[in-house]
């Protein structure tokens, strides 16, 4: 069994991870547990905690009915970004629940670049003449443009160079709480307030958040609403959960 | 509120609250099958028993069950039950709006003697997309099914007939009744008095005895003593009427088009009904419980978002429909491409079974992301085509369209529809239009709202596409060669 064989230097279960790879993506959806173990040379328990690990990171997928493996969604789009209108269309329905629940407009956003991009837009619900801004850039001093900076890495053909100290302190403290507040810094007397969404692979693929005047989304020392704060999160969580995001 | 979807594919339980957002959801999808080429059934004790298993859970899932007042339902209009009132069993699996196998019946129908009858009293032309005709089948084909239901015996009625009639007790005292939209839709009733007509069924040659009682939409029906806890049944539509009552389109003129696999079009006529000579249908919009009939104008298009699923499934083009529209947008205009998605005949305006589909206006420099952007378009061109019909029957203007439906995240097509229109394209803010159609039916009904103009300040924009005088005055200039696309694909289906 070739793919039995150790290489020297090579880590063991990652040499058996992709040898199950190439089997499953050769086999068209027809093998199941026992056959992949045999294919590939390992004990059956082996080959089935290693196919554990790769469903969980959507590197395979298993049909539940039949119990065979088939090679998953994650890996397919690996190498390509998730499609902006395809997010759009996963992240509808939680958009529009969370604009009607909070009562303000709703934002999606993603990079572009260097450049944070509005992909989807609901309207602040009270039938007020709203443009949609889809397409639109924002400043990445909104609480979208700063949760999608804090993932994203700044020395992979950034032109704006290195990060002053305060923005890359404010920009870590954003990734470890989750959520990103504008104080009305982007834009006088409004504000907003973010959270990452994350994709199958468990990145951040986008940044998902409500806008308003900065009474209603933050009290006078400027900490968010907490009702608010837990909507916003929870919508992202979702739509996370929506494209697949492992633990989401 | 309660509301059940009963649609094609599946049932939906989903729970409103008074301000119109829902508070939760079930869903159950049932088999469909596909006995010979064309035939399309359902197992109706399959669809009651999803109905009852979503409507207990999803009764289970809201704190505070007590505070659910009453029932509305939404069903899959034309598709066809017929049962015995005794054993409460199915003689035959039910006949889907999809399935075909009417279609020698009705043209022979339409043939005879007596058939312009048919138009005048029901306000729709023979054909095989109504009910009538498939419960016909059923008495011709299902061994002593005449006889039977000559002797009473058999009931007939579409979704909504049977799960109220299951609900409020099936053989033990069920509820036979119908709402007025779904009888509107069986070719049986006289589209006018809103009662069954003599002539029409003896034209049809169908039994009195098995039909339902014809009810307002909005009114109580029954009590759904099958849920715990009990529930009064206080409204019923069929889907798209339900749509177009969640899109709160109370007043002449108003529009709503819900984008799906299809696209379907209704606009609010008022109390009047209106003769149609240019192609769309005269339907019955609502009715509230001693209140007259509303009337709609219908124009249903076969194919709009089934062909970007074809783009995707057929050609491989794409890996989701979504990304259709990143395709589109690799060119800037269609590059001379028409599209015309005739897969199985066009239905409105222009009612031609034989047409074919077509791609028109290749070129070397024609690319996919140009096939993409003309499919897109041929949602528009037709939404335009049905609104130019309707415009003509009514002489009613169009202040907006407002839409659902799946398409609707795609900003390219929306744009296209109002500059295609030159008309203002608006989203609500609840998506799901027929089973908050149906809850504010039956909310109507116990008073959880005082009137339509309570419903009407639960309706919020989400979004708004507004038509640009350049492109609208570009499109209109293009509309010929799209017509012209049309009438190809009509001659390469003319036998």
């Amino acid at each position: 069994m070739a793919y039995g064989r150790a290489v020297p230097g090579s880590v063991q279960s990652i040499e058996r991870a992709a040898a199950i790879l190439q089997v499953v993506a050769g086999s068209g959806g027809t093998l199941g547990v026992t056959d992949i173990a045999e294919a590939v040379g390992l004990a059956k328990t082996t080959a089935h905690s290693l196919l554990r690990t790769l469903l969980l990171v959507g590197f395979v997928e298993q049909d539940p009915a039949t119990g065979r493996y088939s090679l998953g969604t994650a890996l397919l789009r690996l190498g390509s970004s998730l499609d902006t209108n395809e997010l759009r269309a996963r992240a509808s329905n939680w958009a529009d629940a969370l604009a009607a629940r909070s009562g303000h407009a709703v934002r999606l956003a993603t990079l572009s670049g260097d450049e944070v991009v509005v992909v989807h837009h609901v309207f602040r619900p009270d039938d007020s003449a709203q443009l949609l801004e889809v397409g639109t850039a924002l400043p990445p001093s909104s609480a979208l443009g700063k949760v999608l900076l804090a993932h994203s890495h700044p020395h992979t053909g950034s032109r704006s160079g290195p990060r002053p100290p305060a923005v890359a302190a404010e920009l870590g403290e954003v990734r470890a709480r989750g959520w990103a507040a504008d104080r009305a810094e982007a834009n006088p007397g409004f504000g907003g307030i973010a959270a990452p969404v994350r994709g199958a692979g468990g990145l951040v693929v986008a940044a998902l958040g409500v806008s308003g005047t900065r009474s209603a989304l933050f009290d006078a020392a400027g900490v968010p609403r907490p009702l608010v704060l837990s909507m916003v999160i929870d919508a992202a969580h979702a739509v996370s959960r929506e494209l697949g995001a492992p633990g989401a | 509120m309660l509301a059940v979807d009963q649609g094609t594919t599946s049932t939906r339980s989903l729970v409103f609250d008074r301000g119109g957002r829902m508070v939760a959801v079930r869903q159950r999808e049932h088999r469909q099958y596909f006995p010979r080429p064309g035939w399309v059934e359902h197992d109706p004790m399959e669809i009651w028993a999803n109905t009852q298993r979503t409507a207990a859970q999803v009764l289970a899932d809201v704190p505070g069950t007590g505070e659910v007042m009453a029932l509305g339902i939404a069903n899959q209009r034309e598709t066809t039950v017929v049962w015995d009132r005794d054993t409460g069993r199915p003689v035959t699996r039910a006949l889907v709006w999809q399935d075909t196998r009417t279609d020698d019946l009705v043209t022979e129908l339409a043939a005879r003697q007596g058939a312009a009858l048919v138009a005048e009293r029901s306000g729709m032309a023979i054909a095989g997309y109504f009910s009538g005709p498939r419960l016909r089948w059923i008495l011709d084909h299902v061994p002593r099914a005449r006889e039977r239901a000559e002797r009473g015996q058999l009931l007939f009625g579409t979704m909504e007939t049977w799960l109220i009639w299951n609900l409020t007790g099936g053989p033990d005292g069920g509820v036979h009744v119908t709402d007025v939209t779904n009888a509107s839709r069986t070719l049986l009733m006289d589209v006018r008095t809103c009662r069954w007509d003599p002539d029409l069924l003896a034209f049809f040659d169908v039994p009195a005895a098995m039909l339902p009682e014809i009810r307002p939409s909005v009114g109580v029906l029954g009590t759904a003593t099958a849920l715990s806890p009990a529930l009064p049944i206080t409204g019923a539509l069929g889907d798209q009427q339900a749509a177009l009552f969640g899109q709160t389109c109370f007043a002449p003129g108003e529009a709503k088009c819900t984008y799906g696999t299809g696209s379907f079009l209704l606009q609010n006529t008022g109390t009047e009904l209106v003769r149609t000579r240019s192609g769309s249908i005269s339907t019955v919009a609502y009715q509230l419980a001693g209140e007259p009939v509303h009337y709609a104008l219908e124009g249903s298009v076969a194919v709009a978002g089934a062909l970007v699923q074809w783009l995707r499934d057929g050609l491989g083009l794409i890996s989701s429909a979504a990304e259709v529209e990143t395709l589109a947008r690799t060119v800037s205009d269609n590059g001379g491409c028409y599209v015309v998605p005739a897969f199985s005949g066009l239905l409105a305006p222009h009612w031609r079974g034989e047409a074919r589909g077509l791609v028109a206006g290749l070129t070397s420099y024609v690319t996919k992301g140009h096939l993409a952007r003309a499919a897109l378009e041929a949602t528009g061109w037709q939404t335009r085509d049905v609104v130019r019909a309707m415009a003509a029957d009514s002489g009613l203007s169009l202040p907006a369209l407002r839409v659902d439906g799946g398409m609707t995240t795609n900003n390219l097509l929306m744009q296209f529809v109002a500059d295609a229109l030159d008309t203002p394209v608006v989203r609500p803010m609840v998506g799901e239009t027929v089973s908050l159609g149906a809850a504010y039916a039956a909310g109507l009904a116990v008073g959880l709202w005082s009137d339509v103009e309570a419903l009407r300040r639960n309706w919020h924009r989400a979004a708004q596409w507004s038509p640009s005088p350049e492109r609208a005055r570009a499109l209109t200039a293009e509309y010929p060669t799209w017509e012209r696309a049309v009438q190809l694909s009509i001659a390469w289906g003319a036998p």
